[in-house]
């Protein structure tokens, strides 16, 4: 429990004493390139093969003749949109990501970078945690929209090219009875898991106290912390939203 | 000048300072001796503001850095320059944008001029050609110079050295020592040096502070400190053979 109160001082420091608003902007540049940019190509691997395999397995499930093969386009673009996209690749980048935050900030603190910014009088969780989190924020909900498009395309050729669906059958099941508000719903958890994410991950990180052994440590918990939070306010968000 | 008063530290149930007091002026060399885990790094921690004391006082030119308000404690912070046991270097950062770094967050001064000031302090430690280099490109003594170019760059009043000699051989230890040395003096700073180094005691030790377990159990220069009575230090000087025998 001290662990929960000591998460809430520390972000609460983020807000006091803050740097100038070019400060942020220069480096929130260069962390949505590392928290962005570089994670493209693992959350496309991950979503194009998580809709191709729920594609596949939707189909094998339906054995019944009388449930039209539009149903299959239908569960992949709903089970996309609403939990793999959102969930599966903030959980993929609470281990990419997360573990990134909480090993950088970790190894910073005991080389004593930390303290150098500290003596100079700059609040150094502002200004190394803030910047994460707010491009984190913005970077998050751009992969999970990556990640739901090429998960449906990764449905549509698996299913196309196995013969399991045609696809005229497929787009017409992405068109039919779709929920604007999924998407929109989707986004909002993409914020909130990013918050989480970013903000646990720098909390173990710029609390390592040790050395190396202490950082790889901070890191794994970081992770798993992580996790466990985007699950159980994946719930509670579906509780409260839907 | 910087003064301590009664300086106490206690973590858990272990006190590691107890009623450190003493004076450091300016254009003086001080240095804080003792061995391993005596209080060391602590005071200086105490000193620079990143631990609080659990009682003392910490006053720069009469004023208080601990109990000072926050306007205080940013104008000593910005008189400070603290060269670090590693040296801290920023990693993401190139030589010459960690030895800007301070210029660029605390000054409103033009780029160009910032960049000149920082290109001055690194020829100062003889660094100018490796300005554009990585930290992890750099040796752990030209790592050490940056972080001292770093530390003077807003022109300290108040130099901090954590361990300069740390991990270096004698050779680059002297030379890092002759440069504090000659900066303290050309400058008119005051110096603190925490160190456990024998040569720098003997070469650049104009104030000496001896600290065992906690306490200050000498005071004194590098002229009488070969002289001490007290066991606890004379223990800590002549650990090494050498000394020994030459005794």
């Amino acid at each position: 429990m001290s662990h929960i109160g000591k998460y809430f001082i520390f972000l609460g420091t983020l807000f006091t004493n803050r740097e100038k608003f070019r400060v942020y902007y220069r480096l929130v540049m260069e962390e949505c390139i590392s928290i962005g940019i570089k994670s493209v190509f693992i959350v496309s691997i991950v979503s194009t093969f998580i809709g191709a395999v729920t594609c596949v397995q939707t189909a094998y499930n339906l054995v019944s003749p009388l449930i039209p093969l539009s149903i299959i386009a239908v569960i992949v673009r709903d089970s996309t949109i609403l939990e793999l996209a959102p969930t599966i690749t903030s959980v993929v980048l609470a281990g990419k990501v997360g573990s990134n935050i909480a090993s950088q900030l970790g190894t910073m603190r005991i080389t004593e970078q930390i303290d150098a910014l500290e003596v100079i009088g700059i609040n150094s969780s502002s200004y190394l945690v803030l910047p994460k989190m707010i491009a984190s924020m913005v970077m998050f909900p751009l992969l999970i929209i990556l990640a739901g498009f090429l998960s449906i395309w990764g449905g549509y050729v698996a299913g196309t090219l196995t013969d399991i669906i045609t696809p005229q059958d497929y787009i017409y099941g992405l068109r039919s009875d779709f929920k604007p508000f999924s998407v929109t719903f989707a986004l909002i958890k993409s914020v909130v898991f990013a918050i989480l994410i970013s903000s646990i991950s720098a909390y173990q990180g710029y609390n390592v106290r040790g050395g190396a052994l202490e950082v790889g440590a901070a890191s794994t918990t970081a992770v798993t912390n992580s996790c466990i939070a985007v699950l159980a306010a994946d719930f509670l968000l579906a509780q409260l939203l839907l | 000048m910087i003064e301590i008063k009664n300086i106490a530290k206690t973590f858990g149930d272990r006190q590691v300072l107890a009623g450190i007091s003493g004076t450091f002026r300016p254009g003086e060399t001080s240095l804080i001796i003792g061995g391993s885990g005596t209080g060391k790094s602590v005071l200086l921690k105490c000193m620079i503001g990143l631990v609080k004391p659990d009682q003392g006082e910490v006053l720069y030119n009469g004023r208080n850095f601990l109990t000072g308000d926050e306007e205080v404690q940013k104008e000593i912070r910005r008189e400070m320059g603290v060269l670090f046991q590693g040296s801290a270097l920023f990693d993401s950062k190139t030589v010459l944008e960690n030895v800007q770094f301070p210029l660029d967050m605390l000054t409103e001064t033009p780029s160009a001029e910032k960049e000149e000031r920082a290109m001055f302090c690194l020829q100062r430690v003889g660094l100018e050609a490796a300005a554009e280099r990585m930290p992890s490109e750099l040796s752990g003594g030209m790592k050490k110079r940056v972080g001292i170019a770093r530390a003077i760059v807003m022109n300290p009043k108040y130099l901090f050295c954590d361990e300069p000699n740390s991990g270096l051989d004698p050779l680059t230890s002297i030379k890092i020592d002759q440069l504090i040395k000659e900066i303290t003096d050309e400058f008119n700073i005051t110096t603190v040096v925490i160190t456990h180094d024998m040569n720098s005691m003997l070469e650049i030790g104009e104030k000496i502070m001896f600290l065992y377990k906690g306490l200050k159990m000498w005071e004194g220069d590098n002229s009488t400190i070969t002289r001490s009575t007290v066991p606890e230090l004379n223990e800590f000087i002549y650990a090494n053979k050498l000394l020994r025998d030459i005794k």
